[in-house]
């Protein structure tokens, strides 16, 4: 029974958790309520994903409706991927709230901040599970929504201009989606993806159908915080609450990563279709100067916040440079590191926070020492910056190892080139922090600080744990990326 | 064989813990070393009656597995490697205290992971496995060398990291590929996985891809981190970068020759050529470079960063005996240049001199250290009846071998190089007077553990003189499969 309304559960759960969490009012209540839900989401992710393996694509109709009349929630092993991703992060994260969370809010607020998290999880959850082109739209908003307010609770007060600047960015964004859905669906009368998918190549050359795409692409990059549309990203990642960059890094762009592929892949028929827009060639343009800029800027940034959401930009530029080769092994590339860099810079975040919660402060020169105050949260830091530059033995090693593998595969070494060469810029922007950290002698403020609780090392500690696990064994990752890519390929939905 | 990876990690483990007890920890470091020099031996026992251990870890991708498997080339490695490692463990517990330096903790928690790499390198079965050791190598050296936490330590430590991840990531990691793509496999075979897959011209990019990636070998125009490396305290520089990092350069060099490209494809395709050019430069400009320097680390660095090179030009060369007379040199090397570091480390200890135009008339006062420097000064310079003497030997005789005439010419007038920059300390120590004036009537020497362990190492080179058929024999068996 159970079984069978999993993929309803996965987002109903959360949902309902939700309001629990605004009505009770009470901080650790509202965290308990929060933890229960999360990891039931995640159990839900697990459960489904086991089932796919089992039986292939499951078909759930919402309310006992029919497809395409009522909303289809449907789960193939790409977005089972994702909904993995999406709930671990989401799961692995509510324990190191319930200290950084409570340190800075009464009551109340902590209960708000929970609702508001349990929103975005679900909204994230049901836009990756849905089959419904409108209910992405919904869902979308869902999170989005949830996800301004989770920012505006920063303790820097230029927080409130962050997720002003991303409310805006955001809405134009779903704006586009919401146009190009409508267009979508004055053309073929459905809003079912699948049976769009049937539809659209009879009418794919129409131009109303490539309008929708163009406002569907700019809509999606838009959320993606693909280059140069980006620009909303790093001040919302820096000044938000720790606990939600690490959310939003680890799940918010990668969602809108799956949509991209859920369009352009399923919904337009395949590797046909997407090769012969002239996409490939913007993306990968776009994508290795996000690679590029946004590392050299990380560079030169002062707050190391910052500094990792440009990180993200770049990272996002892997990934979609993994998209435009259009190949299996460039799509096993990029789906790997949805799962890695959500991993990494997750866990990043969490640590970064660390120092927050203890220092007050990430600027880099108030970090003089840190290394010798926080030998475990910096040598976590180090750990995973070492994965974020691709030294082996890691998950960034694996996700650059298939991104260069597909550029080799299509003999463009110059690829290869330029991945190893934007590898080094990370190498300088990592290496900036472990200097300051470690070799300058600690601040009057830092030598008076002592190593972060437990509560806040363990999480962070179980994302490190994971980077080096699945640096080595890439059966869950790589494997599942790599059949979810050839599904993208064949468009098989 | 696992073992001799797990015993200095084990040890690792074991010196955190004891930290507070300095007796207790040095005893910890000096166990470990015996174990995994025992350890060791025992393999290497089973590779001379003709084994091939392997043990199998996991699949990562495919194509990339972590694996080991001992062979001869590696087992040298391995052996000199977790020798040298005991005496520098005595040595280090003289200097270290002898210059009362801090954080002596972390320093034996560094110097144990980066042994466990320098094993994982010698038995990697893959260049996989053998890359990851590789660049673990590097982290855990870069402790080491920043150890100092200055501004100099600070940018020598960031010029290390810049250059030897910066190579391997720019050209190891696609070379990596390529190989991949091309052999379909990255396993080290007897006779290599690259015949009858490159054409020549490949090989030659490929080859280059390798040789600049593994930056430890100090190949010119990549041998800038060396010097910048002897920021370190000396027994670093001792074992590390004379031993232990450079050595893991040169040998995976040498792997690669033999086990990816295959000597008779390289001699059958001419790829290597241009490498044997660029080594001789090297080498050549390195020894001149070193003839400039005062400070006496900076000269034995860049000696090292020649010596080197006779290594790249012995593996460039590839023919039989040129392969093994790298090899040799692996040992040779290490055994004399381990020496010159623990002599320039003594120095330091005893009287705080790093120069070498302050070394005048030192030997009065450290006669046994300028007496080892002068054994282990010969042995690099190539002259009998010290081990040196031999590798240099099968390097030009290969060279003859590949028709590299000019080779043997540029060895000749490399030792006269190594003569120039060398033998000036020996006679400053012993023959001119001290600068002050004062006849040094008492031996003032620095702690016995410091002394010991750099006597027994200038003995040692001459223990090698006795010992290359033993070592030829050895060696014989990498060619195997041909």
């Amino acid at each position: 029974m159970i079984a069978l309304h999993l993929p309803a559960l996965q987002v109903v759960l959360p949902l309902l958790a939700a309001p629990l969490c605004a009505l009770v009012r009470r901080g650790t209540v509202a965290w308990a309520i929060t933890l229960i839900a999360s990891w039931a989401a995640f159990a839900a992710a697990i459960g489904l994903l086991l089932r796919v393996l089992d039986e292939g694509i499951i078909s759930y109709e919402m309310g006992g409706w029919a497809p395409p009349i009522g909303i289809e929630y449907r789960v193939d092993l790409i977005n089972v991927f994702v909904l993995l991703v999406v709930s671990g992060v989401g799961a692995v994260i509510v324990p190191y709230a319930r200290k950084s969370i409570a340190a800075r809010f009464g009551s109340t607020e902590q209960a708000w901040f929970y609702t508001m998290y349990l929103l975005a999880l679900t909204g994230l959850l049901g836009v990756t599970i849905t089959g419904d082109a409108f209910n992405i739209f919904v869902f979308l908003e869902i999170s989005s929504l949830a996800s301004y307010v989770m920012i505006a609770m920063g303790r820097d007060r230029r927080c409130l201009t962050a997720a002003y600047q991303y409310l805006i960015m955001g809405t134009v964004g779903a704006t586009f989606i919401v146009i190009g859905v409508g267009l979508l669906w004055a053309m073929t009368g459905t809003l079912n993806l699948y049976d769009l998918a049937q539809r659209i190549p009879e009418i794919q050359n129409t131009r109303p159908v490539l309008a929708a795409l163009a406002f569907l692409t700019v809509g999606i990059s838009l959320k993606l915080a693909l280059f140069p549309l980006h620009l909303w990203l790093p001040n919302a990642y820096a000044f938000a609450p720790s606990v939600t960059s690490a959310f939003l890094a680890g799940t918010a762009t990668k969602v809108a990563i799956y949509l991209f592929l859920r369009f352009f892949y399923t919904v337009f028929g395949g590797e046909g279709f997407f090769v012969t827009t002239p996409l490939p060639e913007i993306l990968l343009l776009l994508s290795l100067v996000a690679m590029f800029a946004a590392s050299i800027v990380a560079v030169f940034q002062s707050n190391v916040k910052r500094m990792l959401a440009y990180s993200s930009v770049a990272q996002i530029g892997f990934i979609t440079l993994g998209i435009s080769y259009a190949t299996e092994t460039g799509l096993t590339g990029a789906m790997t590191h949805i799962f890695n860099h959500a991993i990494m810079k997750a866990g990043l975040f969490l640590l970064i926070g660390n120092v927050l919660y203890q220092l007050g402060s990430v600027k880099i020169e108030d970090m003089a020492g840190i290394g010798r105050k926080m030998p475990i949260t910096m040598a976590g830091f180090v750990a995973l910056g070492l994965s974020l530059l691709g030294t082996p033995g890691t998950v960034g090693f694996i996700s650059k190892w298939y991104l260069g593998l597909a550029a080799v595969e299509q003999g463009q070494w110059w690829l290869v080139a330029l991945i190893v060469i934007a590898s080094l810029v990370t190498m300088i922007y990592i290496g900036r922090v472990v200097e300051v950290a470690y070799f300058r002698e600690p601040t009057a403020q830092v030598s008076q600080l002592r190593e972060a609780p437990p509560a806040l090392l363990v999480p962070a500690f179980v994302l490190v744990g994971a980077a080096f696990y699945f640096g080595v064994e890439t059966s869950l990752s790589v494997g599942l990326a790599q059949q979810a890519a050839s599904l993208l390929l064949n468009a098989a939905y | 064989m696992i073992a001799a990876l797990l015993i200095p990690l084990v040890g690792a483990v074991l010196i955190v813990l004891t930290g507070r007890q300095p007796n207790l920890r040095e005893t910890v470091t000096l166990v470990t070393a015996l174990l995994m020099f025992a350890s060791v031996t025992q393999i290497v026992a089973g590779v001379i009656d003709g084994g091939r251990p392997e043990v199998f870890a996991l699949d990562v991708a495919p194509g990339l597995s972590l694996a080991f498997q001992a062979e001869p080339l590696g087992m040298l490695f391995a052996l000199i490697a977790s020798f040298l490692w005991i005496v520098n463990s005595i040595y280090s517990i003289g200097y270290m205290r002898g210059n009362r330096e801090p954080r002596q903790t972390q320093f034996y928690v560094a110097f144990a992971v980066a042994l466990a790499a320098t094993m994982g390198i010698a038995l990697s079965a893959n260049l996989f496995t053998l890359f990851i050791f590789y660049e673990v190598l590097t982290l855990s050296t870069y402790p080491l060398v920043a150890h100092h936490a200055d501004a100099k330590a600070r940018s020598g430590a960031r010029t290390y990291l810049m250059i030897l991840i910066g190579t391997s990531i720019v050209f190891f990691i696609p070379a990596l590929l390529w190989t991949l793509a091309l052999a379909g496999t990255l396993d080290f075979k007897p006779g290599g996985i690259l015949v009858g897959a490159a054409t020549a011209q490949t090989t030659g990019l490929l080859l280059a891809l390798f040789a600049f990636g593994i930056g430890k070998a100090a190949v010119m125009p990549f041998h800038r981190w060396l010097p910048s490396a002897m920021v370190a305290p000396t027994p670093v520089s001792a074992l590390l970068h004379a031993v232990a990092v450079v050595k893991a350069g040169v040998f995976s060099i040498l792997k690669v020759v033999v086990y990816i490209f295959g000597p008779e494809h390289l001699l059958a395709t001419g790829a290597s050529e241009w490498l044997v050019y660029l080594a001789t430069f090297s080498l050549l400009a390195a020894s001149v470079v070193a003839l400039t320097k005062d400070n006496l680390k900076a000269r034995l660095a860049y000696s090292t960063v020649s010596q080197l090179s006779y290594i790249v030009l012995g593996a460039a060369i590839a023919t039989p005996l040129a392969l093994v007379g790298a090899a040799m040199h692996v040992a040779t090397h290490a055994f004399g240049k381990i020496t010159l570091f623990f002599v320039a480390g003594a120095i330091h200890t005893a009287t705080h001199k790093t120069e070498v135009s302050q070394l005048n008339g030192i030997g009065r006062a450290m006669p046994f250290t300028m007496a080892a420097f002068f054994i282990g000064a010969l042995s690099i310079i190539g002259l009998p009846p010290l081990g040196g003497a031999w590798s240099k030997l099968y390097i030009a005789l290969g060279g003859m071998d590949g028709d590299y005439g000019f080779v043997v010419a540029a060895l000749m007038i490399s030792s006269v190089l190594n003569v120039a920059y060398l033998m000036p300390i020996v006679v400053r120590a012993f023959f001119t007077p001290p600068d002050d004036g004062v006849e040094v009537t008492s031996i003032k020497e620095a702690p016995w553990l410091c002394v010991i362990p750099l006597c027994f190492t200038a003995l040692a080179c001459g223990v090698l003189f006795f010992l290359p058929d033993r070592l030829e024999v050895f060696l014989g068996g990498i060619m195997g499969g041909n």
